[in-house]
C-alpha cells in the first residue's frame, strides 16, 4: 500500500517531465526524418518551404497557449506580437546588413525581436491584468490592430546623416539620394536576408517548449496557475498577483516574437495586411491552441502543423479548397470538442478498446 | 504513461505522414516525363479567393484563353502548353508556397503574381531558382530591382506616377492639386509617392494629401471635404475603380466638381453595378487597355472572354493574354524546346525579352529594358458619352 502510494506520488511528479521529453523526442524525430527525406531529394519544393512556417506559427501558437491555458487570460493580438517581432527584427537585419557578418547579425535580431515583442507585451499588460473579465482580450485585439496600422504608415529611412522618420509618406523622410528607404509603409520591408532555417527553427521551438514547460511547473507557475483556478485563494494566500500575470504575460509574448523573427526571415517581402499579422491571425493562431488542447503544448504544434499544411495539401481541389478547408475545421472542432462526440469516443474510442481489452485479460 | 508516449508517437507518425503523403509527382497528374508527351509547363499564380479574387481571377481566364488559342494553333515551336494556376489569397507566405506547388508540378515558366506584395517575395524565390518570370500586374519596383528574370508587363508605379504628373503639368489640367491613396495598399501608395516626387519637379501644388485604409473604404466624405477646403481643382485618385466609383458618387453629392485624374487601376469604373455612368463623364484615366476599343484583337479578344467566362475583361486580364503571347514570342525566337533546363530557358528568354518589339492589346511596339520594366506609351483617355476617348 505504501509502496504504491510512493510510486504513484513519484510518476506524478515525473508524469510531465516524461511529457517532455517525448515531446522532445517527437521534434526531434520529425526533423531528422525531414532531413534525411530532404537529403535524398523525396522532398517536395512544398514541403521544403513550408518547414519554417510550420515552426514559427508553432512557437506563436505555443506562446498563446501559456497565456490562454495557464494564465487564464483570452489574448487576441498574439498576430501583433509577432508582427512587432518580425518587422524589429527585419528593420534590423536589413539596416545592417553589410556592416555585421550574417551569423551574429541574425542572433542579434533575434535578441531585439524577442526583447520587444516581450517589452511591448509588458507595456499592455501593466495596466490590464490589473482588470478582470475580458479586457485583456479586448485590448489586444486593439493592440493588433493599432499595430499593424502604424506600420503601414511607418516610413523609415537611412542614410548618411542617420535615421529617418516619418509618418505621413516616403517624401517626408527628406532623404539624401544615397539613402535606402527600410520600412515603406503600406509596401512593408522588402529585402530581408533569408537566415530561417528549418535547423534554427526547430531548435527555438525545443527551447520554447523547454522554457515553457519549466516555467509551469517551477514555483512562479505554480504561482500563476493558482491565480488562474482561483484568484480570490491566491490573493488571500498572499501571491502578488500581477507581478506573476506580468511573468507568464510578457514571456508568452516574447514567445511569439520568436515566432515572428523566424517568420522575418524566411520571406523577402514583409507586409502587413489582415492576413499576416491582423486579427485573422490571431483568432487562427487561437484555433491552433483550442484545437490542439488548452494547456497542452505538443498539442499546439500539432494542431499548427496540421492546419497549416491542409489547407496546401487541399490545392488539388481547386475552387472548392477554402469552402473543404472550413469543413474540415468545424469538423475537427466538433470531435475535439463537442460533449455528445467526448462521450462517443469515451465509449468507442481507442483508449476504450484498450481498456476492454486489459478488462477481458 | 507509457499510453501517452504511444499516442504522441503515433501523432508524429501521422505528421511525418502528411509531410511524406505528398512526395513527388502528386501535385501534377500529368507529369513530363510520365506522360511521353514533352509540353511547355506556364505556371499561374495569383488571388482567386479573398478580396482581391478578382484580380486574379480575370489573370486566370485570360490565361487559359490564350493558352487554348495557342494549343488549337499548334502550339510553341510544335508542343502544346500545359497551364497550371494556384490561389495565393494575395499574401506573400501563400505565393510562395503556391510557387513551391507549380515548381513541384514541374514549372517552367511563370506568369504571375498578381498583386505587388506577392509578387517581391516569389520573385526572391524564382531568382534564386533561375526560372522566367512574366509579372502581368506587379507593378511595384520591388517585384524587378535586382532581379534580372523578372518582366513586368503592366507599367511600373514610378511609369505611371511621373507620366501622370507630366501630363497634368504640360496640359495645364489643374493648378491646386489634391490626392487621395490608400496608404494600405502598396500599388496605391506606390504610385502616390512617384506623382508626387514628379509634381514637385514640375512645380505642380499639391494643396491636399488624404489617405484611407482597406479597413474603411466605403466612405470618402471626409477626404473629399478636406480637399474641397482647400480648394483643389483636380484630384488625382490613383486606386481602384470600385472605391473610385464610391468617390465620384459622393463627390457628386457634396456639389464638388474637380476634374478627376485616375490611373489604370480606374479600368473598369463604366461596368460598376448601381453606378451612375454620368457621374464619370470628364473623368481622365490612364490605360493601355479598353474594353470597348474597336481594333479587331481587342474585339476578339473581349468577344471570346465574354462568351466563356461571362463578365468584361479588365486590364489585368489583357496583360496577361498579352503575357502569354510575348512568351511564345520569345521562346520561338530562341527556337527552344521543352527539354531544355529551367536554367536554360530562363537565360534565353531574359536576353530574348529584350529584343522583343511586341504589339499586343495594351500596347502598340512594348518593349522591356534589363531592370524588367517594360515600355509602352501610357494612353490618357478621357471618358465621354459612356465611352473612352483619347484624351489628346
Amino acid at each position: 500500500m505504501k509502496m504504491e502510494k510512493l510510486k504513484k506520488l513519484t510518476t506524478g511528479s515525473n508524469k510531465s517531465t516524461t511529457k517532455l521529453i517525448a515531446t522532445i523526442a517527437v521534434i526531434v524525430i520529425l526533423y531528422a526524418v525531414m532531413t534525411i527525406l530532404d537529403a535524398t531529394g523525396s522532398l517536395t519544393s512544398l514541403m521544403k518551404g513550408l518547414l519554417v512556417p510550420v515552426c514559427a506559427y508553432s512557437l506563436v501558437a505555443v506562446g498563446l497557449n501559456l497565456c490562454v491555458g495557464y494564465l487564464g487570460e483570452l489574448s487576441l493580438g498574439h498576430a501583433g506580437f509577432m508582427c512587432v517581432g518580425a518587422f524589429i527584427s527585419a528593420f534590423f537585419s536589413k539596416a545592417f546588413r553589410g556592416t555585421i557578418p550574417d551569423v551574429p547579425r541574425f542572433i542579434i535580431a533575434l535578441v531585439i525581436g524577442t526583447f520587444f515583442a516581450g517589452l511591448f507585451g509588458f507595456l499592455i499588460a501593466i495596466p490590464v491584468l490589473r482588470l478582470r473579465g475580458d479586457y485583456l482580450a479586448i485590448v489586444t485585439l486593439a493592440f493588433g490592430e493599432i499595430i499593424k496600422n502604424v506600420i503601414n504608415v511607418l516610413y523609415v529611412g537611412i542614410d548618411g546623416k542617420g535615421v529617418h522618420f516619418s509618418l505621413k509618406d516616403m517624401m517626408a523622410l527628406g532623404m539624401e539620394p544615397d539613402g535606402t528607404v527600410i520600412v515603406n509603409g503600406a509596401q512593408g520591408i522588402t529585402g530581408t536576408p533569408r537566415q530561417s532555417t528549418f535547423t534554427i527553427a526547430v531548435l527555438l521551438l525545443i527551447v520554447a517548449v523547454i522554457v515553457t514547460h519549466n516555467f509551469v511547473n517551477s514555483r512562479t507557475g505554480r504561482a500563476v496557475k493558482a491565480i488562474r483556478d482561483n484568484q480570490i485563494a491566491a490573493e488571500t494566500v498572499g501571491l502578488p498577483i500581477t507581478k506573476y500575470k506580468l511573468i507568464a504575460f510578457t514571456l508568452s509574448a516574447a514567445i511569439a516574437g520568436v515566432g515572428g523573427v523566424l517568420y522575418a526571415h524566411n520571406i523577402s517581402s514583409l507586409t502587413a495586411t489582415t492576413n499576416t499579422f491582423g486579427y485573422n491571425m490571431s483568432i487562427m493562431i487561437l484555433v491552433y491552441v483550442v484545437l490542439g488542447g488548452i494547456g497542452n503544448f505538443s498539442g499546439s504544434i500539432i494542431a499548427a502543423t496540421l492546419l497549416i499544411l491542409l489547407p496546401e495539401m487541399l490545392r488539388g481541389l481547386a475552387n472548392y479548397r477554402m469552402l473543404i478547408y472550413s469543413i474540415v475545421l468545424i469538423a475537427l472542432m466538433l470531435f475535439n470538442w463537442a460533449p455528445s462526440i467526448l462521450k462517443w469516443r469515451e465509449e468507442h474510442g481507442l483508449k476504450a478498446i484498450i481498456k476492454k481489452k486489459k478488462e477481458v485479460q | 504513461m507509457k499510453r501517452r508516449v504511444f499516442s504522441l508517437a503515433l501523432c508524429a507518425a501521422m505528421v511525418a505522414s502528411l509531410f511524406v503523403g505528398c512526395g513527388k509527382g502528386s501535385a501534377g497528374s500529368d507529369n513530363v516525363d510520365t506522360s511521353g508527351e514533352l509540353t511547355w509547363r506556364i505556371g499561374g499564380i495569383g488571388p482567386i479567393t479573398g478580396g482581391a479574387a478578382q484580380y486574379g481571377q480575370g489573370v486566370k481566364n485570360a490565361i487559359q484563353l490564350a493558352v487554348d488559342e495557342i494549343n488549337a494553333d499548334g502550339g510553341i515551336n510544335g508542343y502544346q502548353i500545359a497551364f497550371n494556376f494556384q490561389d495565393d489569397e494575395a499574401d506573400p507566405q501563400k505565393a510562395v508556397n503556391a510557387y513551391n506547388t507549380l515548381k513541384d508540378w514541374g514549372m517552367q515558366i511563370l506568369e504571375g503574381t498578381v498583386t505587388s506584395g506577392a509578387c517581391a517575395a516569389v520573385s526572391e524565390e524564382t531568382y534564386a531558382d533561375r526560372m522566367f518570370q512574366l509579372t502581368p500586374s506587379a507593378s511595384s519596383t520591388s517585384v524587378t530591382e535586382n532581379h534580372d528574370n523578372t518582366f513586368q508587363i503592366c507599367f511600373s508605379d514610378p511609369n505611371q506616377g511621373t507620366v501622370s504628373a507630366d501630363y497634368i503639368a504640360d496640359n495645364k489640367l489643374g493648378t491646386k492639386i489634391g490626392i487621395i491613396y490608400d496608404s494600405s495598399d502598396p500599388y496605391s501608395s506606390g504610385v502616390y509617392q512617384n506623382f508626387a516626387t514628379e509634381a514637385k519637379a514640375k512645380g505642380l501644388d499639391i494643396v491636399a494629401t488624404e489617405a484611407f485604409t482597406a479597413d474603411n473604404k466605403t466612405d470618402f466624405s471626409t477626404q473629399l471635404q478636406k480637399c474641397k477646403s482647400a480648394d483643389a481643382d483636380l484630384l488625382f485618385l490613383p486606386f481602384y475603380y470600385t472605391e473610385g466609383s464610391i468617390v465620384l458618387t459622393q463627390a457628386d453629392q457634396m456639389g464638388y466638381t474637380p476634374t478627376m485624374f485616375g490611373v489604370d487601376g480606374f479600368d473598369g469604373l463604366l461596368g460598376v453595378e448601381n453606378f451612375d455612368t454620368k457621374l464619370a463623364e470628364g473623368v481622365y484615366l490612364l490605360t493601355p487597355f479598353a474594353a470597348d476599343s474597336e481594333d479587331e484583337a481587342t474585339k476578339s479578344f473581349v468577344s471570346k472572354y465574354e462568351e466563356q467566362f461571362k463578365g468584361t475583361p479588365n486590364q489585368f486580364a489583357a496583360d496577361a493574354y498579352d503575357g502569354v503571347y510575348i512568351i511564345k514570342e520569345a521562346l520561338e525566337a530562341a527556337d527552344l524546346k521543352p527539354d531544355a533546363s529551367n536554367e536554360d530557358i530562363c537565360d534565353a528568354l531574359i536576353s530574348g525579352i529584350q529584343d522583343i518589339n511586341y504589339n499586343g492589346l495594351t500596347g502598340e511596339g512594348m518593349t522591356w529594358n534589363d531592370k524588367g520594366e517594360v515600355s509602352k506609351a501610357p494612353k490618357a483617355v478621357i471618358i465621354k458619352d459612356g465611352g473612352y476617348v483619347s484624351a489628346e
